[in-house]
């Protein structure tokens, strides 16, 4: 296996993108990527995208979005975990280049959720449709279910919830490409509307179009598209039971925990090692379900981290500096892309206000459903 | 949901009937080919009890268009004497007052109409013992 880096990313605005279709969202991206890694060719494409289909009505994306970059040709393979599509492509991409069967692999997660779909029911199809769905459960009602198991066994609060929001849009606020760049206090979290008990609005990411790139070389031919090459330096990757019924306990993410573990176990590194990183809080209680399962914080105690600063700029371990699902935006098969784009910008400085000084070693947590499936990767400034 | 698929779904949706490992003794439902815990294929039907005990629970607000006017409505992990767990809706009640905890029983409801000639679909839904 060689060595991967990220040398070039891309990503459009998060947000209602009335102005782009699916095809004009991934283009952004993808030009921007190539431009920035100044490549002039891919060997391999994977598209990460949950349900095109569903959304506009358009399967077979892998082609169209060749086609679309003006590379109709290459080899392009569209990849669908639900939300974690975009975390499952990058997998791809970087064993495309790992095994050495292509050295320019372009990495992509795009979703365009604003067109008219029934969004609550298209998100749905990511749960068991004959056992979950037939029963009327949505998808800020599993995870509402998740919140309230977590409650009743290690009393996690309705405040707890709505501090992760607060920390999410403080960090969003300084985010150009947030899909919301407004501040929250503790109370309008709480105030908001209720969705799914106990999740209020303020406590659920968004509806978003979308779309992030970025480009993956080997290591050692790095140093020709970029100074700051960011590496791959190891990525876990795990399923868990589909239905929450059929979980061990449905407080625990234990994809998560898994994939973290062999994502540590791949690199040598544990989570102590992390100085920043981003985790799937589609909604409050998954961060702190999420920061649990990679082991920034033990069972039950993830409830505090918000509140406390310890994940937030300038805490000691910030999570979520873009603003995470909640703020940036949550175009599905695009986010788990997106979190690789955060956190690149981070091991090389660029960050701006949401810079977390001296960031060497970073962490990306996607997952898909309601945690049945989920992807760990780990990089390392060069 | 065209027909066959809701028809496959009648022995558990009808009967509740799940499935017992004959290796391990893990209880499934609905019935599984192959064992979640032991991944033995001896799987036998069984009919699970129609009680059990919420284990988490929400209220849906926000429902998809085809349950727009059973909302807010109460959804709920139970889980039966026989140790299975299933996602059910909680009817007959206040949906705010179903919490992890409360004991209820498994009826025969009419879930959801289907399709423009409104197909009836049936299963179970969970109402609090009093």
């Amino acid at each position: 296996m060689r060595d991967v880096a990220i040398v070039g990313a891309g990503m459009t605005r998060f947000g209602e993108l009335w102005e782009s279709s699916l095809r004009d969202l991934f283009v952004e991206a993808a030009v921007e990527a190539l431009t920035s890694a100044g490549a002039d060719h891919l060997d391999d494409l994977y598209v990460g995208n949950m349900s095109g289909g569903q959304f506009v009505g358009q399967e077979h994306l892998a082609p169209l979005m060749a086609d679309h970059l003006g590379m109709a040709g290459i080899p392009a393979t569209r990849v669908e975990s639900a939300c974690a599509s975009g975390g499952a492509a990058l997998r791809l991409g970087y064993m495309s280049v790992a095994s050495g069967m292509s050295d320019v692999a372009m990495v992509a997660g795009v979703e365009k959720m604003t067109d008219g779909a029934d969004v609550t029911n298209v998100l749905a199809t990511a749960a068991d449709q004959e056992n979950e769905v037939y029963h009327g459960i949505t998808f800020p009602g599993l995870y509402a279910m998740i919140a309230r198991a977590h409650m009743a066994k290690y009393g996690t609060t309705d405040e707890d919830l709505a501090w992760v929001s607060v920390k999410s849009h403080h960090h969003g606020s300084m985010n150009a490409k947030a899909q919301f760049h407004r501040e929250v206090t503790v109370e309008e979290v709480m105030s908001s509307t209720m969705v799914a008990d106990p999740l209020t609005l303020l406590e659920c990411s968004p509806v978003s179009d979308g779309a992030a790139a970025v480009i993956l070389v080997p290591l050692d031919q790095a140093k020709k598209y970029t100074d700051r090459p960011v590496r791959i330096r190891g990525v876990g990757q795990a399923t868990s039971a589909m239905a929450l019924a059929d979980r061990r306990d449905p407080a625990a993410l234990d994809a998560v925990a898994k994939a973290a573990e062999r994502a540590y176990k791949a690199t040598g590194l544990a989570p102590k090692d992390i100085d920043v990183a981003e985790v799937h809080d589609c909604f409050a209680i998954a961060e702190i379900a999420c920061i649990e399962a990679v082991g920034f914080a033990c069972e039950g105690e993830g409830k505090d981290a918000a509140r406390s600063g310890m994940t937030a700029l300038g805490g000691k371990i910030p999570v979520n500096t873009s603003g995470g699902l909640k703020s940036k935006g949550h175009p599905v098969g695009a986010s788990g892309v997106a979190q690789a784009i955060e956190i690149f910008e981070q091991l090389r400085g660029e960050a701006g206000e949401r810079q977390v000084e001296g960031a060497h070693t970073g962490l990306t947590q996607n997952m898909g459903g309601s945690g049945a499936s989920s992807l760990v990767h780990i990089f390392e400034r060069v | 949901m065209p027909s066959p698929r809701y028809w496959r779904e009648v022995p558990n949706r009808y009967r509740l009937e799940g499935a017992k490992c004959a290796d391990c003794g893990k209880v499934t439902f609905p019935a599984r080919h192959v064992c979640p815990d032991c991944r033995s294929a001896n799987m036998e039907a069984m009919a699970l009890s129609r009680s059990g005990k919420v284990v988490t629970s929400t209220v849906v607000r926000t429902p998809p268009d085809d349950l727009l006017m059973e909302s807010p409505y109460a959804v709920a992990v139970v889980e039966t004497p026989e140790g299975a767990r299933l996602m059910v809706q909680v009817a007959d009640c206040d949906p705010e007052e179903v919490l992890p905890g409360m004991e209820v029983s498994l009826e025969f409801r009419l879930i959801r109409k289907e399709g423009h000639g409104g197909i009836r679909c049936y299963g179970h839904k969970a109402v609090p013992v009093v």
